[in-house]
């Protein structure tokens, strides 16, 4: 079913227009059905669900298997792909036999380090960097060639998406590191949760000023808060976020069972706020095991219908 | 250097049980000066070995003795005439020096007391870190001289991962980002266009990853 026509996501942001874009875990098991359910709840409120790569370095069903499964239920995928658990060899292949499924978008993540996970004694792989992958899945694009140069027939033509974190240090390099990324070959850079709107901005200027923003598109992560314990959490435990005090502060002010309101509350505000930043072409909404939050989000901010892709 | 650790009692113990004579093997350079294998640990454990088996009421003869090197033939030939008397060898050495004896003594069992853990250097008194891999194509001087491949918990070779924060690794609270010392240092180096440089993947061969190496120098050949 190999098709040479854009991605949707592609043809949305090349349009112009302000892509939405969600998430959704794999299962820690076989059945399909769980994904087809994540995916149900996510139809005509997204453009495309990214399908993370055994995130947290938790054995679940592998991306490009529950990345088929939404193929087949007409929702458009983005594969996560990590270069932890795969050298060359097996990434290249993976992606040939993804785009061979009808996946179309790709986003090249060094993923979560092993000892994270339910399996730390396992070896990791960590053959090539993220930035390495992102520039195999372009040559393989605009050359293609595989990473030995060898002329692939029908080679794979993803739209290549990276991560940025505009809140981890070193703050001034991590400008650098997004040109770079793009200078790889990123079309798109999808970032961490935007919680600290006043750093997230400061970033945005700078990307705006290096002439960034005209060379991708930038979609800006939000993830709705469940709890002030959840805001806490994330803002101490989980590495590279940055929750700021006002916001755990406006979580603990509203009573228990009004929190998860509060969270939504906050998450569609920042997306207005996103909308008014030049350079930001879309957002990202993590709502992990909260899948069901995601239409309401959409709507709320407005963003619904979707636009038909072209 | 080589950093090592030696193992716990309880299994040196359990690995040493079917021998009666043994004989624990020092190496003088590199386990001597992180305390895992010289003269003075030889001691220390096999006073322990004596006294421990002696409690147990087990029957056993310890005998020690530390060479230079372990790892050079040279010096492993001085230790012929006690290996010759004892059933097994205990090497406190490195890996590498374990193997040396193994290789020159084809019929005496040889076991391990230590653990190698890395090549390193003694930051300071008590404290070594881990410092290369060994990956056979150095590019310290692109990186201001401290190894990603090592340091960088993921071997990121074109900048830090999004977990970095506060100069430390998202891997271990306790160990600092090699890509944030880098960049301190690129940047006290007038060298921060380094960082925009793109870095194609890592060629492995010379590495580990093409099988265990071997460096001939035929200048030297006798
Ligand atoms: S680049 Fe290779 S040889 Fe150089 S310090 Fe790092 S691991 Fe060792
Ligand atoms: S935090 Fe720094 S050292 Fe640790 S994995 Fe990330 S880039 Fe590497």
């Amino acid at each position: 079913m190999k098709s040479e026509s854009l991605s949707n996501l592609q043809s949305i942001l090349d349009k112009g227009d302000f892509a939405v874009t969600s998430e959704c875990g794999p299962p820690r098991g076989a059945d399909p059905e769980i994904i087809r359910k994540k995916g149900e709840l996510l139809k005509g409120y997204v453009d495309a669900v990214n399908v993370t790569d055994n995130q947290t370095a938790i054995v679940r069903m592998s991306s490009i298997a529950a990345c088929a499964h939404l193929v087949q239920l007409g929702l458009e995928p983005v594969m996560q792909m990590v270069t932890r658990d795969r050298n060359r060899i097996a990434l290249q292949s993976d992606i040939l036999g993804a785009y061979s499924l009808g996946i179309k978008n790709i986003l090249c993540l060094s993923g979560d380090h092993q000892t994270f996970g339910s399996q730390p004694d396992a070896m990791n792989v960590f053959d090539i960097d993220s930035m390495n992958l992102v520039n195999m899945v372009k040559n393989m694009k605009t050359e293609g060639k595989d990473m030995s140069g060898f002329d692939l027939k029908s080679p794979p033509k993803m739209f290549i998406g990276a991560a940025a974190n505009p809140f981890a240090d070193p703050f001034e390099y991590r400008i650098i590191r997004l040109a770079k990324k793009i200078d790889a070959g990123a079309d798109f850079i999808q970032t961490q949760c935007v919680y600290n709107m006043d750093r997230f901005k400061e970033w945005m200027r700078l990307a705006r000023e290096e002439g960034l923003t005209e060379k991708t598109h930038i979609l800006a992560g939000v993830t709705p808060l469940k709890s002030e314990r959840m805001a806490k959490y994330m803002a101490s435990k989980v590495a590279g976020m940055d929750v700021p005090e006002s916001l755990i502060k406006r979580m603990g002010d509203v009573p228990k069972e009004k929190a998860a309101e509060e969270g939504i509350r906050i998450c569609v505000e920042t997306i207005a706020g996103l909308r008014e930043i030049k350079g930001v072409h879309g957002i990202h909404i993590m709502a992990i095991e909260w899948e069901e939050k995601v239409g309401p989000i959409v709507e709320a901010a407005g963003l619904s219908p979707r636009p038909q892709a072209a | 250097m080589i950093v090592g650790k030696q193992k716990p009692i309880a299994e040196i113990k359990e690995i040493i049980s079917p021998y009666k004579k043994v004989l624990v093997l020092g190496c003088g350079t590199c386990v001597k000066t992180c305390f895992a294998g010289g003269e003075d640990e030889v001691a220390t454990l096999s006073s322990a070995l004596r006294l421990s088996c002696k409690k147990e009421g087990k029957d056993i003869y310890i005998e020690e003795l530390t060479v230079e090197r372990q790892c050079e033939d040279e010096f492993i030939r001085e230790a012929a005439i006690a290996i010759s008397k004892n059933s097994a060898v205990l090497s406190l050495a490195c890996g590498a020096g374990v193997q040396a004896i193994a290789r020159r003594f084809g019929d005496v069992p040889v076991l391990p007391g230590v653990n190698t853990t890395f090549i390193g250097v003694l930051e300071k008194q008590g404290l070594f870190t881990e410092e290369c891999l060994g990956c056979g194509d150095c590019k310290l001087a692109a990186f201001g001289g401290i190894c990603p491949v090592t340091r960088c918990a993921k071997k990121l070779q074109n900048g830090p991962c999004g977990g970095s924060q506060n100069g430390i690794c998202e891997v271990n609270p306790d160990t600092e980002c090699a890509w944030q010392q880098i960049i301190t240092r690129l940047g006290n180096l007038g060298q921060l266009d380094n960082l925009k440089k793109y870095n194609p993947p890592k060629d492995w061969r010379p590495s580990h990853a093409g099988g265990p190496r071997k460096l001939v120098r035929e200048d030297h050949f006798i």
